[in-house]
């Protein structure tokens, strides 16, 4: 079904990707951005965006959607509806599902149901290894043949330094990433929170930074070993935020991600609000780190070190979460509130709206290729013929999460009753309007 | 109920109507009405006791003590309560003490283990407690493995909660009884140098101790070897101003720490510390970090010797220590009663049953 053009009018039009921010109008045609100062020929739905913010819909490299296998946690569709709430308009699929997303069959799975319920463009990502089990590799020739953007073991390393590097061989010759879960097992030694003083304090078992730092330290040494491109996933630590830093002066095939969440909290939280220590809505891999750590996250994502944000939206459902802390499910819902929890680094002062939206447009999308790996030139921004993927967002508009209200079935959220400032009003995904406060 | 028993309750009864001086009535324990500023509900840590607070638990366990030194060591202030131990761990000193205060107060007492009961079946803890509630319990009892979990219960349950151990979390009873035996036997714990020996890191009975031996102004020193000391204690790191640990020393060397000490305090050391690579070998360890009679005297000639239980004697005490008239050992388990007879009663609001 063609989507009828669109007209976006009078809003101050922000890409990052073409270096725009000028206030105008965006007119989107057949599923593409019009080249500046084109007709419809019929007349076009019009949505008055005067005094908000127009920008390329946003992307996550990092979103379990949980189907096939934990549709009691999400689905391909309540997913994609809590990515369009988010502003987001591609999302990238981790393979942990069950089955794990290590053959064709299960990537035709969720290609067939994200053409038929997707409110987002659903990417795929292929294991590493079978069943994710760090054994043996998984069919990753076939997996690219069917579509997969990269390869992730995502909530495990892959212990086997070897296969590790037989791996990056692979992807390498296959001309895809691999996304790395950079968390050394052994060292982590079954902790459930940051190593330091408030699992000290709670009597948790810690896991400490040097366990995410030499996993990365390792798996650069890789990269530059076979030329295979590593995405570090959710990094952490200032010491990983180090490592990538230098690993890319010296030329190695590095991209990165960071979290909202890790940009924001710390192991703090875990002592949780009011007389509710051990709040389970903080439990997560990698765990919430320092001060010092958020700190160098930041200054990581403003000068490139790190390419993107990404939300590592982890939907639980509330069973999941309301247990004693070491057996709760870690990864908290993330789609709905990533905007706004980078914008408010933005009103803090910390980074320039326009840095804060390319590490959620461009920068993802250029960190992985995306562009030329679905083929959709463009992607990630608003040049004329790129995908129609917009997002209106208020960037003062306050707001309070209400986890009973996000669309995702996951309510798992440490910002519970947060007032957060920035709010999405309307989601368009290949010139497909998925979400549209204004008409509430 | 036995007639003498009964007999007891109502003398008790009627003193306590009486108001008099009897020489047999616990001096708080019967005082009414309670001018006590106890608000407390739950007994889940000691990390936010008040010295005041400690002060009043430690007062009412003396008069629990007279209590229990009496010929029919009862009082009828927990009558018609009933109080369960819920225990997901095994225990001998905990449950059987918190089940001889609670009857000693004319509580009703259950005990539901994990095993045997519908913990076995996969119910989860929240709906566990809820049962519990359901069929009328009043005061849970808890000992769990997971640090927290007696938190997790207290929020979803209308009944007070008592941690009796947590995970590597909080043992308060542990450590209110400690600081009895201490305050009994040395008169004072402020300004007391506390020597605590061993296994930190994996310690409840540690970590409360250290949270009540800092509200009391004990001087307190850990030692043990760097593996078993968990992470940020004894440190101080500007970086992160918003830390909250108690003030300690941290010191590896044994000779070091126990100089000039009033108090020994010496923990269980698992013997899955060896397998996990925490320690070389039990042989090291008791080599390094044992207490023998040789190495007591490095402390003050009196010092007080004190263990939580269970022993491994030979790995972090010697047999001679142990039962030397420098142990408190003992004494802490009768102590025991004493504390937990007073936790209950002051978290019953200090009221007897009509």
């Amino acid at each position: 079904m063609a989507a009828e053009p669109l007209l976006i009018t009078g809003g101050r039009i922000i890409d990052p990707g073409t270096g725009t921010d000028a206030v105008g109008d965006l007119l989107l045609i057949d599923g593409r951005v019009a080249v500046p100062g084109a007709r419809t020929a019929t007349a076009a739905r019009t949505i008055d965006a005067r005094g908000l913010v127009v920008a390329p819909g946003l992307i996550d490299l990092h979103t379990h959607l949980r189907e096939p296998g934990q549709e009691y946690k999400e689905t391909i569709a309540s997913g994609t509806r809590a990515a369009a709430r988010g502003g987001f308009t591609t999302v990238c699929a981790m393979p942990n599902t069950d089955p794990a997303i290590d053959n064709r069959a299960v990537v035709e799975y969720i290609q067939r149901t994200a053409a038929e319920v997707a409110a987002a463009r659903v990417l795929v990502t292929g294991a590493i290894t079978r069943g994710r089990a760090g054994k043996q590799l998984a069919e990753m020739g076939e997996l690219a043949a069917a579509g997969c953007i990269g390869f992730s073991d995502d909530g495990t390393y892959v212990v086997d330094s070897g296969l590790m590097r037989h791996a990056l061989e692979y992807a390498r010759a296959l001309g895809l990433p691999v996304l790395d879960h950079a968390e050394d097992p052994v060292i982590a030694a079954g902790g459930v929170m940051h190593e330091g003083w408030v699992a000290t304090r709670l009597g948790l078992k810690g896991t400490p930074a040097a366990a995410e730092e030499a996993a990365v330290a390792r798996d650069l040494q890789l990269a530059a070993l076979t030329g295979g491109h590593i995405h570090i996933q959710h990094v952490s630590t200032a010491g990983a935020v180090d490592l990538v830093r230098t690993a890319k002066a010296r030329g190695v095939p590095v991209t990165a991600e960071v979290t909202p969440h890790h940009l924001t909290l710390t192991h703090e939280a875990v002592l949780g609000r009011d007389t509710a220590p051990y709040d389970t809505s903080c439990r997560v891999n990698p765990p919430l780190r320092t001060d010092r750590d958020v700190e160098a996250c930041i200054d990581g994502l403003r000068d490139g070190t790190i390419d993107a944000v990404a939300t590592d939206h982890a939907p639980h459902a509330t069973t999941d979460k309301l247990c004693e802390f070491d057996l709760a499910a870690p990864g908290l819902t993330g789609l709905e509130t990533a905007l706004a929890l980078v914008l408010r680094l933005v009103h803090a002062g910390r980074i320039s709206f326009a840095e804060a939206l390319a590490r959620l447009t461009c920068g993802p999308a250029r960190a992985l290729r995306l562009a030329e790996r679905t083929g959709l030139t463009g992607l990630g921004t608003l040049a004329a013929g790129a995908p129609a993927d917009v997002v209106v967002i208020d960037p003062d508009r306050i707001w309070t999460v209400q986890p009973a209200a996000l669309a995702s079935k996951g309510k798992n959220t440490p910002f519970d009753g947060w007032q957060l400032t920035g709010q999405v009003l309307v989601t368009v995904a290949s010139g497909t309007v998925t979400y549209n406060a204004l008409e509430n | 109920m036995n007639g003498l028993t009964r007999t007891v309750d109502r003398r008790d009864q009627q003193e306590a109507a009486n108001g008099t001086g009897m020489s047999t009535r616990p001096p708080q324990a019967t005082a009414e009405p309670s001018p006590l500023p106890w608000t407390r509900r739950h007994v889940l840590d000691l990390d936010d006791f008040t010295p005041d607070e400690i002060a009043i638990v430690l007062e009412t366990a003396d008069a629990m003590r007279e209590v229990l030194g009496r010929e029919v060591p009862r009082l009828p202030t927990l009558r018609g309560t009933t109080i369960a131990t819920l225990f997901y761990e095994a225990s001998t000193r905990t449950r059987a003490s918190f089940e001889l205060a609670g009857k000693a107060l004319g509580a009703d007492v259950i005990n539901v283990s994990s095993s045997g009961s519908s913990v076995e079946k996969g119910e989860s803890l929240i709906d566990t407690v809820r049962t519990l509630r359901a069929i009328g319990v009043d005061i849970l009892v808890m000992r769990h493995s997971n640090s927290g979990a007696p938190y997790l219960a207290a929020r979803h349950v209308d009944a007070a909660v008592l941690n009796g151990g947590d995970g590597w979390h909080a043992h308060p009873t542990q450590a209110l009884l400690d600081l009895f035996t201490i305050q009994r036997r040395l008169g004072n714990v402020r300004g007391c140098k506390v020597v605590i020996v061993g296994d930190i890191m994996h310690s409840r009975v540690a970590r409360s101790n250290l949270w009540g031996l800092s509200a009391a102004g004990a001087e307190i020193v850990v030692c043990g070897p760097p593996t078993l000391i968990p992470a940020g204690l004894g440190v101080i790191d500007e970086a992160e101003p918003g830390r909250c640990l108690p003030h300690v020393t941290v010191c590896h060397d044994l000779r070091e720490a126990l100089d000039g000490a009033d108090v020994v305090m010496t923990l269980r050391l698992q013997k899955e510390r060896m397998q996990s690579g925490l320690i070389p070998s039990l042989r090291e360890y008791s080599r390094l970090y044992e207490i023998t009679a040789e190495r007591l005297r490095w402390a003050k000639p009196d010092a007080l010797v004190m263990h939580p239980g269970p022993m491994n004697e030979g790995v972090e005490i010697a047999p001679d220590v142990a039962y030397s008239v420098q142990s408190g050992i003992e004494e802490q388990v009768t102590n025991g009663v004493a504390v937990r007879m007073a936790l209950l009663y002051l978290i019953r609001g200090g009221k007897r049953a009509a």
